[in-house]
């Protein structure tokens, strides 16, 4: 038995407000999956894409329902590896994902980082390093300078993390310094069952890892990952307990990734009784039918959604693909801000 | 009166918290407690709600740091001991250091490593981490060896805009003192001839400075004039200053406490043999600490740094070419 609670969605939930808050995160979590499936081919196609392509597909329920509890420019958010659609719900423009994925020097990294490793810090939008745990004390860093400046309000700070990041010593010091700093920040946990090709049974051992929460001295919730409806409920209560002083928040979702750790794995180590588990729902075929059984969509908006959202993304890996990508030449090689420290180039 | 290094980083955080309000401090015990050393001593009473215990968490404190810096604050971390700073590594060149390049976002965070050996202090409490840190770009090492440069330069780390890491002496802390902290000195990234000569150069850092003078007075006593360069900071490193003074005098000895694998010594040996080989009158030295973690008794502790003797002993071998 799990030590903390789990939330399920109820009828006397659904009212206007929330309908409205599902159906725009219902978009972002399409244009995620969709942006996402182009990504994959335009990899696979070879040429475009330097790098890997790292795919969230299955966790846009989770990841979406955090995005969208967050306001850009105000709440800071530290998306990982999985969070497209978040990144999409924060206000991301796919621009930025595109650029990025493709070396447009008109991107946020310019050609220096690619892929997930993606952001605008100044904007609240923190870009991820690979080292898994690191982001959450960099989310609460922020947090707490804005409380010694004196402005940080009511907003918030969230970042995400898997299964398999929870084990680092990182992820540890992280939530345990937010928790001792009582900073209003929000802890996703994606267990998708898999870090890469281990198995949940070689990272952990507790039972459930929601239950870690209160060693930490945190709030935790636990929810099924799959269903947009909850996770959309779970997120929403944990920013408003964050955002009224309730301290970190840590929200665990189960679910089953639903691709390989990157495009180049096929995940063949992913048994096929574990994607026949209730874990392997397809969080999107999950939350549009749920709209259709509440009549919040019917075929005909479904159709000129799932086409509208094509087509902007069509024309966005159009745009990028005319666009610069970057010159060594015109390179400034300079690690340091302080120009006047950067060393010569000392070469034998 | 009189002022010790220690006092001056001391005074050099208050005065940066009195002149810059986005200026705090983090770290292990260092607000009512006024830190393992005393160089945070009475700053959480004078400074209230700016200075800040941390858990015992250097990879959180450094992440935090970098968070808060792109809010806009300026935070000093101070790690227990250098030794301490491996536990945060990953926080410092990965994320402190990549930050503005990656992003164009500064990062202006200074990083406080009381560093180097003391008597009975052992392997874990003794260590030079200068070394690690220079090589990843995106961060500048300073390495003060004067009380002045102690102030000076600390205050300078926490105004320039990038991850400073402060390698601040633990050997220096109550040992080497001065009259008064002094008039602002040369800015980082500028060695300082810290004794003029003419038969051999010294290169050196931090607590090392203060051996070499000692060996080059020694040397004085044969008639040798040897030049002492104190780097000040090892990255930038002061390439032309060295090269001056290997130009005036043919010869070079690296002096570092450091381990003895790669490193500021061996930077230095490189830089000055391609740039400078047309100027040697005799093969360049390097000296540093020897090839096993640093002991704990004082026997073997003196026998394992640097030292007078063994500083005078290379200038001899140098000189004799």
């Amino acid at each position: 038995m799990s030590l903390a609670e789990t939330t399920n969605c109820c009828e006397t939930d659904l009212t206007a407000d929330f309908r409205d808050q599902f159906l725009l995160t219902y978009r972002h979590m399409l244009l995620a999956r969709v942006l996402e499936e182009k990504l994959g081919s335009l990899y696979r196609a070879g040429g475009r894409i330097v790098g890997g392509v790292y795919l969230g597909k299955g966790q846009e329920a989770f990841s979406a329902a955090l995005g969208v509890q967050l306001q850009k420019g105000k709440d800071i958010y530290g998306p990982l590896i999985r969070d497209q659609a978040g990144r999409i719900a924060y206000g991301e423009p796919i621009l930025d994902c595109v650029r990025t994925y493709l070396g447009a020097v008109t991107g946020p990294m310019r050609g220096r980082d690619g892929n997930i490793h993606r952001g605008r810090p100044k904007e609240g939008l923190l870009a991820m390093i690979s080292h898994l745990g690191g982001l959450l004390s960099v989310v609460a860093g922020g947090l707490f300078a804005r409380r010694l400046a004196g402005t940080l309000r009511d907003s918030i700070g969230a970042t995400s993390i898997g299964d398999g990041g929870t084990s680092t010593g990182a992820f540890h010091e992280g939530l345990n310094m937010a928790a001792v700093e009582k900073l209003p920040i929000i802890i996703s946990v994606a267990n998708n069952q898999y870090a890469y090709s281990t198995p949940i049974a070689r990272q952990y051992a507790c039972e459930n890892l929601v239950d870690r929460a209160v060693g930490y001295g945190v709030a935790g919730v636990s929810v099924d990952a799959t269903d947009l409806a909850a996770c959309l409920k779970t997120f929403r209560a944990a920013a408003a307990r964050a955002r009224s002083g309730g301290g970190p928040q840590m929200i665990v979702g189960s679910l089953l990734r639903l691709a390989g750790h990157g495009e180049h794995d096929d995940a063949s180590y992913i048994p096929d009784k574990a994607r026949r588990g209730s874990a392997a729902r397809d969080c999107l075929v999950v939350a549009e039918q749920f709209a259709r059984d509440h009549g919040w969509l019917n075929a005909t908006e479904l159709r000129e959604l799932n086409e509208e959202i094509r087509r902007n993304v069509d024309q966005t890996i159009a745009k990028v693909s005319n666009e610069p990508t970057p010159d060594p030449f015109k390179e400034n090689w300079h690690a340091l801000s302080s120009a006047d420290l950067v060393e010569g180039q000392h070469e034998a | 009166m009189s002022i010790t290094y220690l006092e001056a980083i001391r005074e050099a955080q208050y005065e940066a918290l009195r002149h810059d309000p986005t200026v705090f401090l983090y770290g292990q015990d260092i607000a009512t407690f006024g830190g393992a050393f005393k160089a945070t001593k009475n700053l959480s009473s004078e400074f209230p709600g700016r200075v800040f215990d941390a858990p015992i968490s250097e990879d959180a404190m450094v992440g935090m740091a970098v968070g808060a810096a792109v809010e806009g604050a300026r935070p000093i971390i101070e790690m227990q001991f250098a030794d301490f700073s491996s536990v945060g590594f990953n926080q410092i060149v990965n994320q402190a250091a990549t930050l503005y390049w990656r992003t164009n976002v500064q990062c202006p965070i200074t990083i406080r490593l009381p560093s180097g050996g003391t008597a009975g202090s052992g392997p874990f409490h003794s260590q030079s981490m200068e070394a690690i840190y220079a090589h990843y770009p995106g961060l500048v090492i300073v390495t003060p060896a004067t009380v002045e440069d102690a102030y000076w330069m600390l205050l300078d780390s926490v105004a320039l805009n990038d991850p400073v890491v402060f390698c601040e002496h633990k050997f220096l802390y109550y040992h080497l003192k001065a009259d008064q902290i002094g008039e602002r000195g040369l800015p980082i990234g500028k060695a300082r001839i810290a004794r003029p000569g003419r038969h051999a150069t010294i290169v050196t850092y931090s607590a090392m400075v203060h051996e070499a003078l000692r060996a080059a007075e020694e040397l004085q006593l044969d008639g040798y004039q040897i030049e002492v360069v104190d780097l000040r900071s090892v990255k930038p490193m002061d390439t032309d200053t060295i090269l001056a003074s290997v130009a005036r005098t043919g010869r070079l000895l690296a002096l570092g406490e450091a381990f003895p694998w790669g490193g500021v010594t061996a930077e230095i040996i490189a830089r000055i043999s391609s740039e400078g080989f047309h100027l040697l009158d005799a093969p360049p030295l390097r000296l540093n600490s020897k090839d096993t973690p640093i002991p704990y008794h004082p026997n073997l502790w003196k026998a394992h740094r640097p030292t007078v003797s063994t500083i005078a002993a290379a200038l001899r071998q140098l000189l004799r070419y």
